[in-house]
């Protein structure tokens, strides 16, 4: 492994059934990095930011990581009882985070809905919550699973800004984006 | 590791039970109905009632432990708590027996209070039902343990519920046999403490259980 890599992915594979989901994928991700995982529907993606993610193990290949890493997946991970608030509150216990939670509220757009049960909250509305689970600690790598799906047009500004900052600040992204991307990426790993 | 997030696993999982009201109310009114039909069924002799009643409590509080635990994983797998869980240093397998633990208080500790009237309901006089709540406190924890169990399995099953039962059920037989013995011999006899260790073996099995399973689930 590279002295620099936050995470390193050699020859992975994918297996759905009989079929073979893709072979032989390497990823390696340094500070400053916006990995693009490319395909169309089907290809893998999710799998394969899942495989990085250590919640399936790859079923070829190795991966190596450094760091520990935000996910934010193609479920939000919010409770239908949870608020907005009550989400951030949660997850920042879990994480020993000192962060203002009003404020990240407020910098996610989220002040208004921020006492709403996710249960009622827009699709946007829970991407933007889930999103700012990316602020609550500092971690070098994030993974994002379709990152500006159901985002409106303010929203994914937002998150753009986002990502140039993380990377400025040293950290890394991977994310799975099937449309064309708003932001201009370090590479692609196409499925 | 530190004990903050299953601390505050606990909580959410407290809010999640408690918030529908579902998590509740529907374990007691099928408690309270399952015992209720039985008059119907069996006639109302009271001598006969009074005889069979803790029985009759035994099997209505397995059946209305099964209620509630078709959304206690399946709920975290659809919303994709169960892959934030999943990605963190806790162990898996003691969030989730937080989070059975959780929803017990919720949904199953209420039954043990009702026991003692349904059981009044059915002729068992009051003095014999106070005692027996320890053996319905102990045997409704541990219905919901295997319960959890089968419920991680299913988690990814649509429609969960009668598969959970089917698990679940087999499991519940141990913890029946000594409950219903304990009563009738009381605590002096040898049953409670059987009751009491199939309690432990269920705590001390049933988290490693769930957290394979839900490990699975996510992948």
């Amino acid at each position: 492994m590279s002295e620099s890599a936050l995470i390193q992915g050699a020859a992975l594979g994918a297996v759905r059934g009989e079929r073979v989901l893709f072979r032989d994928i390497s990823v390696t991700v340094q500070a400053g990095d916006l990995v693009l995982l490319r395909g169309a529907n089907g290809s893998g993606k999710t799998t394969l930011l899942r495989q990085l993610a250590g919640l399936s193990p790859p079923q070829a290949g190795e991966i190596e990581r450094t760091e520990t890493h935000h996910w934010v997946g193609h479920s939000n991970g919010l409770k239908a009882h949870e608020t907005p608030r009550t989400h951030l509150e949660h997850w920042a216990r879990v994480w020993g985070s000192e962060a203002s939670i009003p404020d990240i509220l407020r910098e996610m757009g989220l002040r208004r809905p921020s006492e709403v049960p996710s249960g009622m909250l827009s699709a946007g509305q829970k991407r933007r919550t889930a999103l700012a689970r990316l602020k609550l600690v500092a971690r070098k790598l994030w993974l994002l699973d379709e990152p500006f799906n159901a985002l409106d047009r303010d929203g994914q500004a937002l998150l753009v800004d986002m990502i140039a900052g993380h990377r400025a600040d040293g950290g890394a992204i991977i994310a799975a984006l099937h449309g064309t991307a708003p932001i201009e990426a370090t590479r692609e790993v196409v499925l | 590791m530190t004990p903050a997030p299953l601390v505050t696993a606990f909580r959410q999982a407290l809010s999640e039970a408690w918030a529908s009201g579902a998590g509740i109310l529907l374990p007691m009114g099928f408690f309270t109905g399952t015992a209720m039909l039985v008059p119907f069924t069996l006639g109302d002799e009271a001598e006969t009632l009074s005889k069979i009643g803790p029985g009759v409590l035994w099997l209505a509080l397995a059946l209305a432990s099964l209620v509630t635990l078709e959304r206690v994983f399946q709920a975290d797998l659809q919303d994709g708590a169960l892959d934030l869980w999943a990605q963190e240093e806790a162990s898996i397998s003691l969030i989730a027996l937080t989070k059975t633990i959780a929803h017990w208080l919720i949904s199953g500790a209420p039954l043990i209070l009702m026991a003692p009237v349904l059981g009044r309901l059915l002729g068992v006089p009051f003095e014999e039902m106070a005692p027996a709540m320890l053996a319905y406190g102990l045997g409704g924890l541990t219905f919901f343990l295997w319960g959890g169990v089968a419920a991680a399995l299913a988690a990814g099953v649509a429609r969960a519920g009668l598969l959970i039962a089917l698990i679940a059920i087999p499991f519940f037989v141990p913890a029946i046999i000594f409950g219903t013995l304990s009563l009738s011999e009381g605590f002096d006899g040898s049953a409670i403490l059987f009751l009491g260790a199939s309690t432990l073996f269920a705590l001390g099995v049933a988290p490693a259980a769930m957290g394979a399973a839900l490990r699975l689930a996510a992948e």
